[in-house]
């Protein structure tokens, strides 16, 4: 196929190598996570290659063990990638000449550090040739290292002793993207007032308490918009 | 155990979340445009789902607050937390949290 030995494919493929270590190591977490949590091996598989969003799927684990309502899990979830949303925004200044097919396509597979790559590579939001190849190497070097090392963690979960609590180490994952999040005050008022929301209704029957959570974290986060809209524009 | 159906149906869904989200402004062919007060939105709802699913998560055993100190994710968190606001990078986080939590459980038995 001509995309693959277009050289801006190599170019994507190349650059994608280093960060995706981390990627690598982000998806054994949630390979081992998923089976901790107690999802059988095809459900496993199925969620790694179907769903593909690392934050998503630790989102949902504890919602599936405890019984969550569908709607909440994908409520959730949906919030989780809500940066995918903003993504898509900028993804139709490149692609949206294309056809609506392909577009979905591209979007489906434009994951974050795509997205990240991606952006510095076309700082100028039009067209190129050149941007096609460049996209689909860095995806096909992404998808393998976050699929192998995904799967890697779904074979030798078994492995390891329930005790250890290993599936905690997703938590720790979404810690980690929870902090690189907070840029301000504002992000700041809505995080702790979620935390503190989450924790007090969680008694709430059907996992309620995270719904009520991300609207009222939301919630603050407006207001302090509106109190504070004489700061100047945030950027989105 | 996870009953099969509901977790079938659940990742289906979850799928389905993913391709609405990433395609979101690429399924339309024409332009749309979002109120100003749902992009402002949009900045704090990601960071609202994320407290609100690991903070019970990280602070409740069975539904109730942690009540002992010998518990490794007080200590998984703490590690986590320094080495982000040392370092900001997420795979070190990562690391350091879970090096912290397992030591705890399998030298200590936390």
């Amino acid at each position: 196929m001509s995309l693959v030995r277009h050289p801006e494919f190599r170019r994507g493929f190349n650059e994608m190598v280093a960060p995706s270590l981390g990627i690598a190591a982000w998806g054994l977490v949630t390979g081992v996570a998923m089976v901790k949590s107690g999802l059988s091996l095809p459900l496993a598989l199925a969620m790694t290659f179907l769903v593909y969003a690392g934050s998503a799927q630790l989102a949902a684990l504890p919602l599936i063990v405890a019984g969550a309502p569908l709607w909440v899990l994908w409520a959730t979830a949906f919030c989780v990638n809500l940066r995918f949303v903003i993504y898509s925004a900028h993804w139709r200044r490149y692609f949206g000449h294309l056809p609506r097919a392909q577009r979905l396509l591209l979007g489906y597979f434009a994951v974050d550090l795509s997205y990240v790559l991606f952006a510095r590579r076309f700082p100028e939001a039009v067209p190129q040739p050149e941007q096609l190849p460049y996209f689909w190497g860095g995806v096909v070097w992404n998808w393998i290292s976050w699929q192998g090392a995904s799967l890697l963690g779904i074979l030798i979960a078994d492995k390891v002793p329930t005790q250890w609590n290993l599936g905690f180490a997703g938590v720790l994952a979404l810690l980690g993207v929870t902090y690189s999040l907070l840029s301000d005050k504002k992000s700041w008022a809505a995080a702790g007032v979620a935390a503190v929301v989450a924790v007090a209704a969680f008694a709430l029957p059907l996992k309620l308490n995270i719904v009520t959570a991300i609207a009222a974290g939301v919630a603050i986060g407006l207001l302090l918009e509106r109190k504070f809209s004489d700061t100047g524009p945030e950027r989105v | 155990m996870i009953p099969g159906l509901y977790a079938t149906l659940g990742i289906a869904g979850l799928a389905a979340v993913t391709v609405v989200t990433r395609g979101f402004f690429l399924f339309s062919d024409r332009e749309i445009e979002l109120p100003a007060w749902a992009v402002q939105g949009l900045r704090y709802a990601p960071i609202a789902a994320l407290v609100a699913v690991i903070s019970p998560e990280i602070v409740l055993t069975d539904g109730a607050l942690i009540s002992t100190w010998q518990d490794a994710r007080i200590y998984a968190v703490v590690a986590a937390t320094a080495y982000f606001w040392w370092r900001r990078g997420i795979l070190g986080t990562i690391v350091t949290g879970t090096a912290v939590l397992l030591a705890l459980k399998i030298g200590l038995g936390w």
